[in-house]
């Protein structure tokens, strides 16, 4: 059969829609990571912890699915990358589900005994839930960055060989730290847009103000630690777009400063960055003068921004191997097969919009600032 | 050569964490549409009880759904996780399911959930009762998409093995998600759901009969839980699997293993009804059979033939030599994929190609392999046929003991008005049964897929990744005091809820006393 769009084409389709999962990831679960690591910090009393978990309640378990969403897209259009992140990043991924877990029980067990003991204990678990996971995924991409040390056999089965400890290394740790300063941001956006005035809420306004500052100064830091000291990798050989995913196929060397090649190639690939860096601007002025709007516009547009950025960076590499080069996952090696990538494609253009509306239909229905009293009712949590 | 270590825990890490997860899937299956149900009726007529009935079930509902949500964040990596060269060999296959459900399915669900239990009073009754109804519907379809998956490994239609890629690759999306064993598994396993709920709803509502307690709650819950439950408990009977089990040779190894049937028997075959499996002497002691039965829901027909364990080792040998010759011509390929006449011999033998992998349990090199390791290998496509012969029986006889248990609440509940206290004794100890049935009949069909992981295509020992049994044990262990922890909670939590019930602390408090009184 043939297909009306193709194979290059769906290949880079799904690079961007990675990249739109990452995205939708992080813009709507990624202030609910940033509120639940703010909740120690701007909710001192049970009555401002209701207030600040139930500005996220009703929402969060619908924004988890883009993780989960995540997972499945990546399986189904990377498996590859897949196959070799999740094996390799082993007990990082262990400790990233732990977290998750603890964040859904947190929210729906926290409120239903009144012991201060109990709920203590929830809220640790929901700032763990929040905190842990928002961390690892910089440190994730950090290392990502950086090429991680897998290489594939003969038969494309992967062996990683370094360790947890591996994965905390200086790059990565400052990769980690823009992660949850971004998401922090966000988070403090959310609640300078959802929660009613007051402490919690003048708190949150007086930490999203820093780390809006400190996303911006931590990315300059890691754009220049890219530029200076960087990794990178390229291919060494002619490229074929439409051949079978193999990644052994293709040659690939190691290139310090690469990644910054593509900025070179197509100037217009610089919007990412200043993007990122003007909505971490805009976040900050806005969390300051405490304005609903400019305060989550900037931090979705920094949000965006840096992981385009870090997409971008790299294009075409997903998953770069410093230990055997040519192992790398590309766009152009390691999608599924044409056929699938076309499913998929209109499965997610169907869908897709659909998911959309509804989300959008929830959003509209739960409008409005949320009082301290609603938030303390029997029926929230 | 694979160290079996590795697959072996990882194996009991897979089955630990998805039946973990699936403690809490068939409640939220089944309690979604009896919500609906209640809520619908609510609607329809208006009155106060309805809703409170709604509220409370949908408290239960609440607890219960975010464990089933959080451990199914767990089973979406894990693949990835300790299964990474599975990942890679089907993921052009089995990653499209998952990815669809996420979209199709849990989107809906999650999503809507939280307007469930948030917009009583922000939305109107029929709104409300709209979200209710998409949250039903996501949980069903997400079932639906996860069975078409889990079919795909059971019989892996519309796909092919690509030596370029060294990976299946899908040539048809519609047998993929049209597979028939998809269809039975999703009846049946939706079905086995609509009857824990019912069972659920059935044996707390009796427990309030049997301490006089939400009498007016309790009674309409009852008699809800108690016809939805018949129609559902004949359903997985009737609908049961097994109609899927003539389809591919490990299906048909599995209806001989959970039958202990060792050879051929002349159509139509009976069913033993008791009976004492002994795996060295390759015979069943003391059977006690039901003539025809076996037969008849095996193959839907009076002439069909139901082979027997012997028989299918002896196809599983012939399979492996050919396996073999395609595995070779796989490696041919490799060195130069413009080798003509190992394409052929490729096209001709690939349907083999698992079989062939399974020696690799004994051999590197699978063409290396002597006569013995063949026969040896062919007998490792024997499941386990004590543990699937007992699992099978318990199963199949709760199910039963549902229908009647059903019937006579119906009747009691429906017709006499009132149900005797023998009877909401029965239903009350009957709770933890359909929890039973469901983990038993996973471990019937996962059991029973040994030794493979996708049937025919790669065995279990070789989808694993290349972790240490360390690694594995780590997470196990982790996984194990995690879900532990959550369970005494979430059980706590269920138990006290169910003890203020409906109407907070006193049981008789006015909103109750009315909603008794309106009731009589």
């Amino acid at each position: 059969m043939e297909l009306p769009l193709d194979y290059p084409t769906l290949r880079l389709i799904w690079w961007a829609l990675l990249g739109v999962l990452l995205i939708g990831f992080s813009l709507t679960d990624g202030y609910d990571l940033g509120v639940a690591t703010l909740l120690p910090f701007v909710a001192k009393t049970d009555a401002e912890r209701r207030l600040a978990i139930n500005t996220i309640a009703p929402t969060w378990e619908g924004h988890q699915v883009w993780f989960i969403l995540g997972g499945g897209a990546i399986f189904a259009a990377w498996p590859f990358v897949y196959a070799v992140s999740f094996s390799g990043f082993y007990y990082a991924m262990f400790i990233v589900l732990a977290a998750l877990i603890l964040r859904p029980v947190g929210f729906k067990y926290r409120s239903k005994r009144e012991s201060k003991t109990w709920r203590g204990m929830w809220d640790w678990a929901l700032f763990i839930g929040g905190f842990v996971p928002a961390l690892i995924f910089g440190v994730a991409v950090g290392n990502v960055l950086q090429g991680v040390p897998f290489r594939l056999d003969g038969d494309l089965r992967s062996y990683y060989e370094g360790g947890l400890f591996g994965l905390l290394n200086p790059f990565a740790l400052l990769a980690g730290l823009i992660s949850v300063a971004m998401l922090v941001t966000h988070g403090a956006a959310w609640l300078i847009v959802k929660a009613e005035k007051g402490p919690v809420r003048d708190r949150a306004a007086a930490i999203g103000q820093r780390t809006a500052l400190a996303t911006i100064i931590l990315f300059v830091l890691a754009g220049v630690w890219l530029a200076v000291a960087g990794p990178g990798y390229r291919f060494a050989g002619e490229v074929d777009f439409a051949g079978p995913s193999n990644p052994l196929r293709n040659a690939v060397v190691a290139e310090p400063g690469a990644w910054l090649g593509n900025y070179k190639t197509y100037p217009l690939t610089m919007i990412a960055p200043v993007v990122g860096m003007l909505g971490a601007l805009l976040a900050f002025l806005g969390i300051r003068a405490k304005r609903e709007f400019p305060s989550l516009a900037g931090s979705a547009l920094a949000i965006a921004g840096v992981i385009s950025t870090v997409g971008l960076s790299m294009f075409p590499f997903i998953l770069p191997s410093s230990l055997d080069p040519n192992s790398s996952l590309t766009v152009w090696d390691s999608s599924s097969s044409h056929f699938t990538l076309f499913f998929m494609l209109i499965v997610t253009v169907i869908f897709l919009p659909i998911v959309l509306l509804y989300t959008g239909w929830v959003f509209k229905v739960l409008w409005g600032r949320l009082s301290t009293e609603e938030a303390t009712s029997p029926s929230s949590y | 050569m694979i160290d079996t270590t590795v697959a072996d825990l990882s194996r009991w890490q897979f089955a630990l964490t998805a039946m973990y997860h699936f403690l809490f899937v068939p409640l939220t299956l089944g309690l979604s549409i009896l919500l609906v149900i209640m809520e619908s009726v609510y609607v329809m007529t208006g009155r106060q009880v309805w809703k409170d009935i709604t509220k409370f079930w949908g408290t239960l509902f609440g607890i219960n759904f975010v464990l089933g949500v959080a451990t199914g964040v767990t089973m979406e990596f894990e693949f990835g996780m300790n299964w990474s060269y599975y990942s890679h060999y089907v993921g052009d296959i089995f990653g499209a399911p998952l990815a669809i459900e996420g979209l199709m399915a849990f989107f809906l669900e999650a999503t809507l959930v939280g307007l469930m239990f948030f917009g009583w009073d922000k939305l109107s009754k029929v709104a409300h009762l709209a979200t209710t109804a998409a949250v039903a519907l996501g949980s069903n379809l997400s079932a639906l998409w996860i069975l078409i998956a889990n079919a795909w490994m059971q019989n892996p239609v519309g796909s092919t093995f690509n030596p370029d890629t060294m990976r299946m690759e899908v040539t048809d999306f519609a047998a993929v998600i049209f597979n028939p064993v998809a269809q039975a598994k999703f009846v049946h396993t939706v079905s086995a759901g609509y009857v824990t709920a019912a069972i659920f709803v059935l044996g707390v509502s009796a427990y309030y009969l049997l301490k006089n307690k939400n009498v007016g709650v309790a009674r309409r819950s009852m008699a809800v839980a108690a016809s939805f439950g018949l129609a559902s408990a004949l359903s997985v009977v009737v609908l049961g699997d097994e109609s899927g089990y003539t389809l591919t040779d490990n299906q048909k190894m599995k209806l001989a293993a959970l039958e202990a049937m060792w050879e051929t028997e002349k159509a139509p075959a009976g069913l033993n009804i008791f009976g004492i499996p002994d795996v060295e002497e390759r015979t069943t002691h003391n059977a006690i059979k039901i003539p025809y039965v076996l037969g008849l829901i095996a193959t839907r027909s009076l002439d069909g033939t139901v082979e027997g364990i012997l028989p299918l080792v002896a196809v599983a040998e012939e399979r492996i030599e050919n396996g073999v010759v395609a595995y070779d011509a796989v490696q041919k390929l490799r060195e130069d994929p413009n080798d003509i006449s190992a394409r052929e011999t490729f096209e001709a033998s690939k349907r083999d190609l698992g079989y062939g992998l399974l020696l690799k349990r004994y051999v590197a090199d699978p063409r290396q392999a002597t006569k013995e390791q063949i026969q040896k290998a062919a007998w490792d496509t024997v499941p386990n046929v004590p543990v699937l012969f007992w699992v099978f029986r318990i199963m199949v006889g709760i199910g039963f003991y549902f229908i009647a248990l059903f019937a006579g609440s119906f009747y009691f509940a429906s017709v006499q008005q009132s149900a005797p206290r023998w009877l909401l004794r029965l239903a009350v100890i009957s709770i933890p049964l359909p929890w039973i049935a469901a983990e038993v009949g996973w471990l019937l069909a996962e059991h029973g897929r040994q030794p493979w992981i996708i049937e025919g295509v790669l065995p279990t020992f070789l989808g694993v990744s290349s972790l240490n049994a360390g690694q594995v044990m780590g997470t196990i262990i982790g996984f194990t005091a995690l879900y532990g922890v959550l369970a005494i909670i979430e059980i706590t939590l269920m138990l006290r809820a169910i003890g203020i019930g409906p109407y907070g602390h006193k049981a008789t408090k006015p909103a109750g006393a009315a909603a008794a009184m309106i009731d009589r």
